[in-house]
């Protein structure tokens, strides 16, 4: 009568969900796709000024910092126009920023979606995350307009720059999927989001650059400093985008590098963790 | 063939008493916390959140074989659509095992993630991949979805401007298209006019015919035994009873729902209608040698109406009465003692007493009654009546109608008596 486990294409026991996840998550990769393709479709449809949005925003951050730090505190640039020196930090931290919140509530906002139906939960954040990506392309014109309007010709620095935003990307999955699996069971946890983003920004060298940061610390808080992913990240940008005029502090980039990893394994992990659980607390 | 097996099947459920839902507030972990450093251990859980295990499903065993298309039915909360989400693997099993075999498809929902803000167009790729159609599949069956939602003039407008019956068949439609081994469906007919219903039970009809595997859960009997060869009732988590003969189960569902829910006896549990002339203990349908009846009866059957109770005070004006309602709720008659009271005469002396009157035998049409029990001063004050919630009790009546062989069935018309033709 009953017959042998392998002429069943699936089994549905406790804990079983773990087992063929990662091949799950390539057969519905159409599905991720799609999720994505109406996230973007959605939010360049929803807002009046659409695109425009993606622009404006940073752009009016960046006034705003060069005056306040550039032409108010007199921050050294290193030769650089102060303008692209913030622009060069402003672009991948306002996707990490964005991608972060997105992701958090993302769950929440398809909680429709994860009662009625399987797939990989991993899935909507991840999703989130893609469509800031589309967000950050459109803003990488701003650079390229500040760049042209302070005739400022990059070098062969600039090839490294995929490499440094494959971190950023990487750093925003982790911290995403952790922060979207614990707002699904503690749900004002979203109070906490927007200030760990703003107080982000004020640790961040986007305003300034880590070396001038980092002066006011001796050797050790300046390692302490770089446990922030998002500066090695930054840090990255600049010298991709600004070449010789911008040093890389290798320790400080590695050690950046491993605590990105490690968000992202804990990340995974803890949303792994806390999946099976999602249909029926959420 | 067996395509889903399913073997001791439970999930369980934790439902917390202090009115919270399954997330909690990070701001009460920690509270509580805080809370608990202060405590000496002794006074123990003290924030008066308890705790129950809820089985939602518990120990259910069978198997679905290729091309069974299986009903299943159930009181709600019976555990029908826990047993869905955990086959589609919405939610995990507690214990237990399911092993299936072929591409599921589940239909929990018509038009899971569809976006407002996207058209028509857009939402039938979107919907058709979180069902799990392939963008090819989609692609090629556009045209027919289209067609068969009727909304061709609309697919680019937003689906927030859709009126919600089309809304419904647009959703529909992209779920009908899917072609996958197995199909689970919950309670989709519940939705959409009796026109587009109708096209539904014909598309599901198909999908059975071809050979593939249906799962369906519904409140709608017609609809199970229409398109079902096969059927499961589910009480309390547990499968109390499955079988081809569909009728059988759809008969054994009816009947635990007329004796659980529609009873035919009415207890005074909760001591309601406080008052100081009649003490109301009991109501309820009795037979001849006073025992109570069974559901349904026979229409040639003598039934009482049965009052039980305490008179506390005498009062010439204490009259009761009772309302009989069929099944659309149509009052077919009522019946007082004070019709039958002289004027100045105490009719119910003091003490226990059992009050009662014969429902007219060979009268009423084959079907399901609603009794409401009234109770009055007559001429002064009325101490129950249908504002407040009277003592309720029903009565099903199956057989009996004629001696005639050729009226075996409900006759036509309200009421069915049965009354003496002569010679003069």
């Amino acid at each position: 009568m009953a017959e042998k486990n392998n002429d069943f294409d699936l089994i549905i026991e406790p804990g079983r969900i773990g087992k063929n996840y990662w091949n799950d998550i390539w057969k519905y990769r159409e599905l991720f796709l799609f999720l994505a393709w109406r996230d973007i479709l959605v939010r360049y449809k929803q807002t009046v000024i659409g695109l425009a949005w993606s622009v404006i925003r940073p752009v009016l951050t960046i006034v705003v910092f060069t005056v306040i730090f550039g032409k108010l505190g007199k921050i050294p640039s290193g030769g650089v126009p102060y303008a692209v020196l913030v622009c060069a930090a402003l672009l991948p931290w306002q996707f990490f920023a964005t991608a972060f919140s997105d992701a958090s509530n993302s769950l929440i906002g398809n909680a429709n979606m994860l009662t009625k139906i399987y797939f990989p939960r991993l899935l909507v954040p991840a999703s989130t995350v893609i469509v800031n990506f589309v967000d950050f392309l459109i803003s990488l014109c701003i650079l390229i307009g500040l760049m042209f309007w302070y005739q400022y010709v990059p070098t062969w620095n600039i090839l490294a720059l995929p490499l440094f935003f494959s971190l950023a990307f990487l750093t925003a999955m982790g911290a995403g999927f952790y922060v979207a699996a614990v707002n699904v069971k503690y749900r004002d946890f979203k109070y906490i989001v927007p200030f760990v983003v703003q107080f982000g920004l004020y640790i961040t060298p986007v305003g300034f650059t880590s070396a001038y940061f980092c002066q006011f610390f001796g050797e050790t808080g300046k390692l302490i400093y770089y446990m922030n992913p998002m500066v090695g990240v930054i840090d990255g940008f600049r010298w991709a985008i600004l070449g010789n005029n911008h040093q890389i502090f290798m320790p400080g980039l590695l050690i950046s590098i491993s605590v990105t990893f490690i968000l992202l394994i804990f990340g995974l992990w803890y949303f792994r963790k806390m999946e099976k659980s999602f249909a029926d607390v959420i | 063939m067996n395509v889903i097996q399913i073997e001791n099947l439970s999930k369980k459920y934790i439902i917390q008493h202090n009115g919270q839902q399954g997330y909690v507030a990070l701001r009460d972990v920690i509270a509580d916390n805080v809370k608990g450093l202060f405590k000496s251990p002794k006074n123990g859980n003290t924030t008066g959140s308890t705790k129950e295990e809820f089985w939602a499903l518990s120990d259910v065993n069978f198997n679905v074989q290729q091309g069974d298309r299986l009903g299943i039915i159930g009181r709600n909360g019976a555990g029908k659509s826990t047993l869905l989400k955990v086959i589609s693997r919405i939610t995990d099993p507690t214990f237990g095992k399911i092993s299936v075999k072929g591409r599921i498809a589940s239909l929990l929902e018509v038009g899971t993630g569809f976006h407002p803000e996207l058209t028509g167009r857009e939402n039938i790729f979107l919907n058709g991949a979180i069902l799990g159609m392939h963008r090819s599949e989609i692609r090629r069956k556009f045209d027919e979805i289209v067609e068969f939602s009727g909304v061709e003039r609309f697919l680019d407008t937003p689906v927030k401007r859709y009126s919600s019956g089309m809304y419904v068949r647009l959703a529909f439609s992209v779920a009908a298209h899917l072609e996958p081994e197995i199909l689970i469906i919950d309670e989709v007919l519940a939705v959409g006019d009796a026109e587009f219903q109708k096209r539904c039970l014909g598309k599901m009809e198909e999908v059975g015919k071809q050979g593939r595997t249906v799962l369906f859960v519904s409140h709608n009997l017609t609809a199970v035994e229409q398109l079902c060869n096969r059927c499961i009732l589910m009480d309390a988590g547990k499968m109390s009873f499955g079988s081809y003969n569909i009728k059988e189960v759809i008969n054994k569902y009816i009947l635990s729902n007329s004796k659980n829910i529609k009873a035919s006896v009415w207890t005074n549990d909760d001591n309601l209608f406080d008052n100081e002339w009649f003490n109301i203990t009991k109501v309820a349908l009795a037979d001849v040698s006073a025992k109570s009846l069974a559901m349904p009866v026979r229409n040639d059957t003598d039934i009482f109406f049965q009052i039980e109770g305490n008179v506390l005070e005498e009062n010439e004006k204490l009259s009761f009465c009772y309302y009989l309602y069929n099944d659309e709720n149509t009052l077919i008659y009522q019946s007082a003692s004070h019709d039958v009271n002289s004027h100045g005469q105490v009719k119910f002396k003091k003490g226990k007493r059992v009050i009662q009157t014969q429902i007219p035998k060979r009268f009423l049409n084959e079907g399901e009654y609603r009794i409401e029990l009234g109770m009055i001063l007559h001429g002064e004050r009325h101490i129950i009546h249908s504002g407040n919630f009277p003592p309720t009790i029903y009565l099903q009546i199956e057989g009996g109608l004629s001696d005639s062989l050729k009226f075996l069935m409900r006759r036509s018309g309200i009421l069915a008596p049965v009354l003496e033709w002569n010679n003069v």
